[in-house]
């Protein structure tokens, strides 16, 4: 059990909603979540369709564990086809509003079709209804967010939206729900809003139930908080600097993309660094991180919640921004501040709100910013193209104003909006993009970190590092430590991370968990609150048949494994400084052995055998 | 020795896990919306803050009772809801100023913290220590201890 066995179906272009019944049968195969929106998604939509038109369906959906006390048990994802990639996205997201729908009674909320006018679908429980939005269209989140606790006069609802830049159509637009936490990649916010649905407003008083066995339950998680809890990184170091741990770390191995990626270092690391965070500033002797926050029945506790200096240039006339909000995380400061060359810690966190407030996902926006300022300063770009603005790496005047713009949908925000490869093919120079089809990479340089360069180029929703991460093994030594500069082994650990993390993003629970939880601890949490017998090994399969269905659907949809490739910079133009200097990504001495441990063809595509053995149709 | 639930907000990261073991121990679900505990953010302020029943010694809640439905557990202090003798008839809720007592609209009876029988489940539950169960005529120990602990060595202090 643990599902609650129902999902919600609203019909946006008639206005018709209606309850189903989960398929059980899909639910033993691929969990929840990440695995079985997949599913739904897959056996629903025409792999071609177009991303943004009335064809394509969005999904939320929560895991099994979702709402639980299993620490971490909040998260859910917003499964679609991404109009950025147009392969599968899968964003997922903590915050509480997961929990909130499952709590009233909902495994996931399938969206279908366009609605003729904005609406937001209000969940209480058992009841559902489509409101009209056209007070709330054209507005931020954070306004949204507040109308709609004012207008339903309950201060306990949970609320999910898209921004403006959503609206305007920028590509890489999140959906953001509880304010600051984010379902961010892939564009699904900008699938959202292409459906007119500004938002979903959740509460549940029903509550969470249906474990099999709630006495060996709560010993499994009881276990598992302490596992957290006496480990090193998920006891002390995320809650202590947040992912933000790792931006000394990864730059002193050489593996911090810098300005664009032609650097693997960036002089001004430790100044946007977690540790950076809690010095006092000298303007206000207030540090920029005010406390660490948790997600719900997190006991980890990684969030960051800021402030910026209020006598900050971006922010000395604006008091709405004084207050505290989600503060930087890891990958966003590093888009926003190493891949721009910008190194004001405060400009970073003011770009990061203003992420979070409009909608739209720091990594592609920070990378795309980042080949905007490359283009610049080769000449392609002129202020007359971008407004007025001077956009030389470094400057934090740019970033700011681009945030800005991108955030509104205004100006050179829309060329902004399209994403680094439809920006730089607009301008004349494709190598440019640091995209793996069509998606931002994030923070890790695979020169330095040679398992992230296989990591990106197969990644099923493109370049990501949230599909494998090998960082934990090559950087960290977790669960065993490997070479970072070697691409010897790096195929068969990209291929146990994929396929642990797909059951992972399919359970409820968290990622971050994996720095201490091997599947083993996470086993026997589902196996106490689930129907069937889950050990390691099936959420190992579960995983693999998850991959294998998301590759399935992307070469359906014509992304071929001529697209498991990374942007020619990497394989070409070696590593200047640091550890790895003199290395390329060695990819294709790792993409064949790959290949062949996921039992594909030389081209990339699963084989009969393979799809036999995990059930594929 | 009695002892009282003792609440530091500065350790809190609301996650509620304290409103999930809550509602686990007394509605055998995890329900927030049940909890007896609750935990407040402060968005702006970037504070969470946990909040509950102090068991006030003369009791408002008891008092107003018509029926006496609310009990003194002369062993842990706690007033307890005797869910039989309750009508609902919410006066309590009323006379409770911290807002501690609640209608539960499933059972149309009244849910407040009964300190779980002397073990209570939000302070085994929390994972950073803002939620003890101390002595509970010791609940400023803590705090005197983090004061006498800044105190610089040789100081000598006249009253």
């Amino acid at each position: 059990m643990a599902w609650t066995g129902n999902i919600l179906r609203v019909d946006l272009t008639n206005g018709r909603i209606g309850s189903e019944a989960l398929n059980r049968e899909w639910a033993r195969d691929y969990l929840g979540q990440r695995g079985l929106a997949t599913k739904y998604l897959v056996e629903e939509i025409d792999p071609k369709c177009d991303p943004l038109g009335l064809e394509n369906k969005l999904i939320m959906a929560t895991g099994p564990l979702t709402g639980t006390m299993a620490s971490t048990g909040g998260r859910y994802s917003v499964i679609t086809k991404s109009p950025l990639t147009g392969c599968v996205a899968c964003s997922n997201s903590g915050g509480f509003l997961g929990a909130e729908l499952k709590n009233a009674g909902w495994d996931m909320i399938i969206f279908e079709g366009r609605s003729p006018h904005p609406v937001y679908l209000l969940i209480q429980d058992d009841r559902a209804e489509l409101l009209p939005a056209d007070e709330i269209w054209g507005t931020s989140v954070w306004h949204t967010d507040e109308w709609l606790h004012k207008r339903h006069q309950d201060p306990l609802l949970r609320v999910a939206a898209v921004g403006r830049s959503a609206e305007a159509g920028c590509l890489y637009a999140a959906v953001i729900n509880d304010l600051h936490r984010a379902a961010g990649r892939s564009g699904v916010g900008t699938v959202m809003a292409s459906k007119h649905l500004k938002a979903v407003a959740v509460r549940g008083t029903r509550g969470v139930g249906n474990i099999k066995d709630p006495r060996r339950f709560m010993q499994a998680v009881n276990a598992g908080k302490k596992v957290l809890a006496d480990n090193a990184v998920t006891g002390q170091g995320l809650p202590a600097y947040g992912t933000q741990v790792l931006m000394n770390v990864i730059n002193e191995v050489g593996a911090l993309p810098t300005r664009n990626v032609r650097e693997v270092q960036f002089e001004g690391a430790s100044k946007i660094s977690g540790e950076a965070m809690h010095e006092p500033r000298p303007s206000d002797g207030k540090p920029n991180l005010t406390t660490n926050a948790g997600c719900f029945a997190c006991t980890i506790a990684c969030g960051r919640i800021s402030t910026i200096d209020k006598g900050h240039f971006t922010v000395e006339t604006k008091p709405e921004y004084w207050g505290n909000s989600g503060g930087l995380e890891y990958e966003a400061a590093w888009a926003l501040g190493a891949d721009t060359g910008v190194s004001d810690l405060d400009a970073l966190t003011y770009a990061n709100f203003v992420c979070n407030e409009d909608g739209f996902d720091p990594i592609s926006f920070g990378s795309t910013v980042a080949a905007a300022m490359e283009l610049y300063e080769m000449g392609v770009l002129t202020q007359e193209l971008t407004g007025g603005v001077e956009f030389r790496f470094g400057s934090a005047e740019a970033l700011a104003r681009a945030a800005e713009l991108v955030a509104k949908g205004e100006g050179f925000g829309r060329d902004l909006g399209l994403g680094s490869k439809r920006f730089c093919a607009k301008y004349g120079h494709p190598d440019l993009s640091m995209t793996v089809k069509g998606q931002e990479f994030p923070a890790y340089d695979p020169r330095g970190i040679q398992g992230m360069g296989l990591t990106y180029a197969t990644s099923n929703r493109g370049a990501c590092h949230l599909r494998s991460y090998t960082v934990a093994s090559e950087i960290l030594g977790i669960p065993v430590k490997t070479d970072p500069l070697s691409p010897l082994g790096k195929a068969g650990l990209v291929k146990a991370f994929q396929d642990a993390t797909a059951a992972v993003d399919s359970s409820g629970l968290c990622l971050f968990t994996t720095f201490a939880w091997t599947l083993e601890d996470i086993a026997p949490q589902i196996d106490a609150a689930c129907e069937g017998d889950w050990g390691a090994g099936r959420l190992a399969e579960v995983g693999e048949r998850i991959w294998n269905l998301e590759r399935d659907f992307n070469l359906r949809a014509g992304v071929s494994g001529a697209e498991d490739t990374l942007p020619k910079r990497l394989l070409t133009e070696a590593a200047k400084t640091g550890p790895a200097t003199g290395k390329v990504s060695a990819l294709q001495e790792m993409l064949p052995e790959y290949y062949q441990l996921r039992g594909w063809s030389s081209d990339g595509v699963p084989i009969r055998e393979t799809r036999e053995r995990l059930g594929l149709s | 020795m009695q002892r009282s639930l003792n609440i530091n907000p500065a350790k809190c990261t609301g996650c509620l896990q304290c409103e999930l073991a809550c509602s686990y121990e007394n509605e055998a679900l995890f329900n927030p919306a049940k909890s007896r505990i609750r935990v407040f953010t402060f968005h702006q302020e970037g504070r969470f803050v946990p909040y509950t029943c102090t068991q006030c010694a003369e009791a408002w809640c008891m008092r107003a009772c018509p029926v006496d439905a609310i009990t003194l557990n002369r062993l842990t202090g706690a007033k307890e809801i005797l869910e039989a003798r309750c009508v609902g008839c919410k006066v309590c809720t009323i006379a409770c100023p911290f807002g501690t007592v609640n209608y539960n609209q499933t059972t149309g009876k009244v849910i407040k913290c009964d300190l779980c029988g002397g073990d209570p489940a939000c302070a085994s539950a929390c994972p950073t220590g803002a939620i003890t169960y101390v002595d509970a005529d010791q609940t400023g120990y803590e705090r005197m201890r983090a004061w006498a602990e800044k105190t610089s060595v040789g100081a000598s202090a006249t009253a």
